[in-house]
């Protein structure tokens, strides 16, 4: 970068770009504060007498949907990631784009994983000039030394869907993998070899891009019923041998903590959500399919039965634990965001309680409402968080960037957002002075459940009367703290961080809460 | 989890487990020098956090050990101080280091005092003496106890480290209350244990494979000797394991070998290989041995502890083998994971019912007592003195387990 970033502090303090690849940036506000007015973006006017009246869109390859869609240098191509670590579309994809000669595009993906890993050669190469999207691991390690020539663009679910929406991102090419598709273009991710369950993240672009590609290793005659994506917004389609691993698209199944002391903390939730009135008929709550969640389901579950409970519905990140729930009569629905085992696959695929979402439903700072808001509790991890309930997802205590925002930030609008986490990894504190990287502001994180006790906000005294009289260890944030730092032998040394911002960290509104600097090597 | 070589090179030592599996734990290796002080070559995953600190607790055991130059590899992968401080001292020591310094870290806890003679001990929690990753949060589950052990879950090879680690883990781990436990190996062995643990006051000692009273009264002499130099004055409790057929005909005796012998617990794998049987489900192999063995604790005014259940999985069978032991007159038994330590508790704890029955006999002998009557009546029944007893006994217990009001 040649000319110096100018920096400006915004509402938490941080230090922000004031422009991020040569877009001006608004730097947070806090919650609520930020409204833009003016129009949503449109995608160019289409008409059906340019797509063949039989309705087949099909090209035989990659390369030449590219060139039918204009390829360019500097282009933005986005994919999803509903395959998660088994896709080789995006791949696939850019790889075409190299062939063709393509240089300086942006990948927007809604989320990378390990299997991405490759782009880092396509970077180097000048394919790709920068990426705007989670970026775990392997990327997010070359991001953070500097090695990236544009800044990482870190946003949630429903802040990919707001940049859409309001025009920060021009999607040109939009590239939808389909476990199944027909030639018209209907698409979905619910049937097929390589079925994943939902295909809602890859909804906005297939309406708001100025071409959309579906890709599929599942052809079958009009109709491809249900179409999660509708034919009349694509305009390719191309099948492929294979999109991906079918055994790293959905885990065969998913897996309990076997921790004791991450199954202590998963029973401190649940005995929370029973003590502090949570739990009651009709109630809802989101939990995911990390090992804390998946066991806090499952202590839920015993406790939602002994007192004759059941919920109207739950938000999944769907597991085997969440259709059990359902199927035992404990949830009238699912709300499926994501579909992680295969289990959950076919119970979304065949079971009408089941419904598949997407982040327009549930995350959209720019929808009239989101289901977000309306869950009454939900249970999230972190990888840092400080004595002001500021957390941290995205980077580690050394300040390498490692992991995306997922909808964890959408989800701390719920009535009741709890952090379920270990107070320390080995000898990495996760109760720390000041987060490294602020990807929640405090105010809007209600109670930190660890293996030591249970910390309440105290901006929630709604929740700290609630509370009074239960035998949860409900202690101060800033005790337990102290005793994992006495346990650590003392404080962490702060990384050595460079001056130079190597990504930002939006918020669900669009503007930037922090940003990632460059490591030391 | 592979295991530090132990094989003596003088002048090169390594201790620690090695492996990508390994967390909170390190592998170190100490190797002499002729001069250049001591070199660290350090690979951590918290180098950055915590780089410093991680050099500076080994160059305070070095030091204390009398190592002035040598190359010090370490290969961290989170391990907490006291680890590193234990590990660092046996590869020190395997190298042939023999400084006469004090090499243990600085103390974290205190001994509030001895625990009671009869306190509770419906659950003791074991842990690996050679895993200091699970003794961190061991209090946090609540267990009555911990064991420390150095016995069994130990490879022969690692029996010098872990003796390290566990007399560390008793100066700087918090278990929360629980009482602090350690099974020292069988003799010989389990006196060199002695020497290393008794210091830091531990609250009780486990003697394994104990089959005769001059084997634990031994104990108690070596204990009181270390004591008398080196020690608060506290006592250290004795909880004898009978693992063999003449270890239980002997129940009797070991129980009285000392003053300080507090509790007999036994041991199923050992009894029951001794009596060359499978160990079933249901133990009626060892049913007689369990039995003798309360009888002989009670005889002697001891608590008698059962073995522990092995299937962690299965928490109805360990319920119901609790339930079962109650019935036979045990107070407790060992865990072998966290989540056994509520069944357990619930196991073991009287019934509603039977504390209400307890409370009116308490209530009706008091009430005898204050009117200077020598029968205590409940209705139109007489009760003896006995079950007077066993009520007192019963509501206290309740009230230990949090199941009355003070």
């Amino acid at each position: 970068m040649n000319r110096p970033i100018e920096l400006i502090e915004n509402a938490v303090g941080r230090r922000v770009p004031t422009v991020v690849n040569g877009k001006e940036q608004t730097p947070f506000q806090g919650p609520g504060s930020y409204g833009p007015r003016g129009f949503k973006r449109a995608p160019p006017i289409r008409s059906c007498r340019d797509y063949p009246a039989n309705g087949d869109k099909r090209v035989p390859d990659l390369k030449t949907a590219l060139q039918m869609c204009g390829l360019k240098d500097g282009m933005t191509i986005s994919t999803h990631h509903h395959l998660r670590n088994g896709d080789e579309v995006a791949l696939a994809m850019l790889n075409a784009a190299a062939e063709l000669g393509a240089t300086d595009l942006m990948w927007f993906p809604s989320a990378s994983f390990p299997c991405h890993a490759p782009v880092i050669d396509l970077m180097d190469q000048g394919v790709v000039h920068h990426i705007e999207g989670s970026m775990n691991g392997p990327l997010g390690r070359y991001c953070s030394e500097g090695k990236m020539r544009g800044m990482g663009v870190l946003r949630s679910h429903g802040g990919r869907w707001q940049a859409i929406q309001d025009g920060e991102v021009n999607i040109d090419i939009a590239v939808i993998a389909a476990p199944t598709a027909d030639p018209f273009g209907n698409a979905n991710g619910s049937h097929g070899p390589s079925a994943c369950g939902s295909l809602g993240f890859a909804l906005a672009d297939s309406v708001y891009a100025d071409y959309v590609i579906v890709v599929t290793d599942n052809l079958v005659p009009f109709p491809a019923i249900p179409w999660q994506i509708q034919g009349n917004n694509v305009d390719i389609v191309v099948e492929i041998d294979s999109i991906g691993d079918p055994s790293k698209i959905v885990s065969g199944t998913t897996q309990l903590t076997k921790s004791p002391d991450r199954l202590l903390v998963a029973e401190y939730v649940a005995r929370f959500y029973k003590d502090a009135g949570i739990m009651r008929d009709g109630f809802s709550f989101q939990a995911g399919a990390g090992g804390i969640a998946l066991a806090f389901v499952d202590f839920l579950k015993e406790q939602m039965k002994e007192a004759g409970v059941k919920a109207r519905f739950v938000r999944g990140g769907s597991t085997q634990y969440l259709v059990d729930l359902m199927n035992e009569g404990l949830t009238d629905y699912i709300l499926d965001g994501q579909t992680f085992d295969l289990a959950a696959v076919e119970s979304i695929a065949s079971d009408a309680r089941h419904v598949p979402t997407s982040p327009f439903t549930s995350y959209n700072y720019h929808g009239k409402g989101n289901f977000a808001s309306m869950v009454d509790a939900v249970v999230l991890g972190a990888t840092e968080v400080d004595v002001n309930f500021n957390a941290n997802v995205n980077t580690h205590s050394d300040g390498v960037l490692l992991h995306g925002i997922g909808g964890w930030q959408n989800c701390l609008f719920s009535g009741c957002t709890i952090l379920a986490l270990p107070s320390f990894r080995d000898r990495i504190p996760v109760l720390v002075d000041e987060v490294t990287t602020i990807t929640g502001p405090g105010e809007l994180i209600d109670v930190i459940v660890c293996e030591r006790g249970i910390s309440i906000n105290p901006l929630r005294t709604d929740l700290l009367d609630a509370v009074k009289g239960s035998d949860l260890p409900i202690r101060p944030i800033a005790e337990i703290k102290d005793e994992v730092e006495v346990l650590m032998g003392g404080p962490p040394a702060k990384p050595a961080l460079s001056d130079n911002p190597v990504a930002v960290i939006k918020w669900v509104d669009g503007t930037v809460l922090d940003t990632v600097w460059q490591v030391e090597e | 989890m592979a295991s530090g070589a132990s094989s003596a090179n003088m002048g090169r030592g390594a201790a620690g487990p090695q492996g990508d599996d390994v967390r909170s734990d390190l592998h170190v290796v100490v190797e002499f020098s002729d001069a250049g002080g001591v070199q660290f070559e350090l690979d951590s995953r918290v180098a950055g956090l915590y780089g410093d600190s991680i050099r500076e607790t080994a160059e305070q055991v070095l030091n204390a050990l009398g190592v002035a130059n040598a190359r010090v590899t370490i290969d961290d992968m989170g391990g907490l101080p006291f680890v590193i401080a234990a590990r660092v001292e046996a590869a020190a020591r395997r190298a042939g280091a023999e400084g006469k310094g004090d090499p243990r870290p600085q103390r974290m806890v205190t001994r509030d005092g001895p625990t009671a003679r009869d306190r509770l001990r419906r659950s003791r929690l074991y842990l690996p003496g050679n895993q200091p990753k699970l003794m961190v949060n061991a209090g946090l589950h609540r267990p009555d106890g911990v064991i420390l052990d150095l016995e069994d879950s130990v490879h022969p090879d690692e029996k010098d480290t872990a003796r390290w680690v566990v007399r560390n883990a008793l100066r700087c781990v918090d278990f929360m209350g629980a009482e602090r436990m350690v099974r020292i190996n069988q003799l010989p062995l389990g006196f060199e244990d002695l020497k290393a643990i008794v210091p830091e006051g531990p609250d009780l000692i486990l003697i394994p494979k104990v089959e005769h009273a001059e084997q634990v009264a031994e104990v108690d002499e070596r204990i009181r000797g270390i004591r008398s130099q080196d020690g608060d004055g506290h006592s250290i409790w004795l909880m004898p394991i009978l693992e063999s057929a003449l270890g239980v005909e002997n129940a009797f005796e070991i129980a009285q070998a000392a003053e300080t012998v507090v509790a007999l617990t036994i041991g199923l794998e050992d009894y029951t290989a001794d009596l060359g049987v499978p160990k079933t489900q249901d133990g009626e192999e060892s049913a007689w041995a369990r039995r003798r063995l309360v009888n002989a604790a009670r005889a002697a005014g001891l608590q008698a502890i059962d073995s522990v259940y092995g299937d962690v999985g299965n928490v109805t069978g360990l319920l119901e083998w609790a339930h079962r032991s109650r019935a036979l007159g045990f107070e407790g038994m060992g865990c072998i994971h966290p989540r056994q330590i509520e069944p357990i508790h619930q196991a073991f704890a009287p019934t509603q019912d039977e504390i209400e029955k307890a409370q009116k006999i308490v209530a009706a002998f008091e009430e005898a007592q204050s009117k200077g009557l020598g029968v205590v009546r409940l209705g139109t029944k007489m009760i003896d003195p006995p079950v007077v007893l066993r009520a007192h006994r019963l509501v206290q217990n309740a009230r230990r387990m949090g199941l009355l009001g003070e």
